[in-house]
């Protein structure tokens, strides 16, 4: 395998190595203080994304290799009109490896096709973002310790939110794993990734506008922003917003042993009163993601 | 009505009654200089009505644009008035440049040299979705 643009372009046992990797790398770092010594990742960020490129480059550094990049289109000569193309072609003769987000769709598997270097989706628009759901997984997996017979709850905006249906893809393919779909009416999952992915793989799921009533069923509870911009009008989203913001009081009949999960930036969607509660696990997923990153560019380079 | 047999030529039969004049664009015949018959709503027993393309001189097509447009068609090439291969046209796994991606969001929306590409991810229901951005297209309907 020469790149990673879409989840689906990693095997159930692809996954399976990669969470081996990131596990050793949890248990012993020094091990792999050097692994990518001599190597140089390249990460071309064609719109602003702090917290990931910060996380490519920390994992690259943690393996001793060194970064170079751009991170924002305007420094670049994608600025002058230079295609995707053209530019990871140049890149590729400075680098070995790269990680790019790009506004556009499919612009990572442009990229991908005619660099000569294996290229990272680090998210393109909003269609894929594959270490994303890396990192949810090694969380589910060190918070919960299996990847099968769990009840997964997504809740806020399933409809565009890219992050969830990559879990989705990602988690169907695991033993007995029901998902509660939580969502406002207008902002439910895709038709299509309710018939092609879980019916298709016999998926059992539930849809719910009532966040309250799912929680005690839950084993992992992932949430999304519900995005103003998203409604049709304001009456609506103001009808709404609070039902889907978690609180304290809302995690009252959850399980002691729930984990709570969030792509991040939050916004508002989780109260800064629930950071204490040792189930939320947020911000060490954030960690999970740079340990799942070192992985995959190991992985990528062909390094043990 | 009648249309002269050809000796050297392909004959497009089984095209879905009303079709033949789009294929005629797609596979861009008005710009040969051979002759070409167009047949509308000819009397079929298998479809009821159907259309027919004659073309007088064996050119190369493209029968990915005549699947994607019409998986059904039958071809038949004829060389010195004798049939020399007769098959049917499929639905093709992939088209290149033959549907548009309309999201404004694609890579491909910007970049104007990249070639369109759809795949297709659903046989049944004829479902062709952009290899970039994964936009549904649907096989010539």
């Amino acid at each position: 395998m020469k790149s990673v643009i879409d989840i689906r372009d990693l095997s159930t046992q692809d996954i399976e190595k990669l969470l081996n990797t990131a596990l050793d790398i949890i248990a012993d770092p020094g091990k792999y203080a050097q692994k990518c010594r001599g190597k140089k990742l390249a990460t071309l960020f064609f719109e602003p994304s702090t917290r990931t490129r910060l996380s490519f480059e920390a994992a690259m550094y943690e393996l001793g290799g060194n970064v170079l990049g751009v991170s924002e289109a305007q420094s670049s000569s994608a600025s002058k009109g230079e295609s995707v193309a053209d530019t990871v072609q140049v890149v590729s003769c400075y680098a070995d490896i790269i990680a790019m987000r790009h506004p556009k769709e499919g612009a990572p598997l442009v990229a991908a096709m005619n660099a000569s270097v294996p290229v990272i989706n680090a998210g393109d628009g909003g269609h894929n973002h594959p270490t994303q759901t890396l990192a949810d997984l090694l969380t589910i997996w060190r918070e919960k310790g299996r990847l099968d017979d769990l009840v997964i709850g997504l809740c806020g905006d399933l409809k565009f939110g890219r992050t969830v249906h990559s879990l989705i893809a990602a988690m169907s393919r695991y033993r007995n794993v029901k998902f509660v779909l939580i969502s406002p009416e207008e902002l439910r999952l895709p038709g299509y990734i309710r018939k092609d992915v879980m019916e298709k793989n016999g998926i059992v799921y539930e849809e719910t506008t009532d966040l309250v009533d799912a929680m005690p069923a839950l084993d992992v509870l992932y949430m999304t922003r519900v995005q103003k911009e998203r409604f049709f009008n304001e009456a609506d989203y103001v009808r709404l917003k609070d039902s889907y913001i978690l609180t304290p009081e809302k995690l009252k009949n959850a399980r002691n042993d729930m984990c709570i999960m969030h792509p991040l930036p939050r916004v508002n969607e989780i109260s800064v009163a629930v950071d204490k509660d040792p189930r939320a696990a947020y911000f060490r997923q954030v960690l999970n993601g740079k340990y799942m990153r070192m992985a995959l560019i190991m992985k990528l380079l062909g390094v043990n | 009505m009648v249309i002269d047999a050809i000796s050297n030529g392909i004959v497009l039969d089984h095209i879905r009654a009303g079709r033949s004049m789009e294929l005629y664009h797609i596979l861009n015949l008005d710009k040969l200089q051979c002759s070409v018959a167009v047949l509308k709503n000819v009397t079929s027993k298998k479809m009821g009505r159907k259309d027919i393309i004659k073309i007088d001189e064996i050119i190369d097509l493209n029968f990915d644009v005549l699947g994607y447009v019409d998986p059904g068609i039958t071809v038949s090439i004829v060389r010195d008035g004798k049939l020399d291969r007769k098959f049917s046209v499929e639905l093709p796994e992939r088209v290149t440049n033959v549907i548009r991606c309309r999201n404004p969001r694609c890579i491909t929306s910007t970049e104007q040299e990249l070639p369109h590409i759809f795949k297709l991810t659903d046989r049944e229901k004829r479902v062709y979705r952009c290899i970039y951005c994964e936009s549904r297209a649907k096989g010539g309907d």
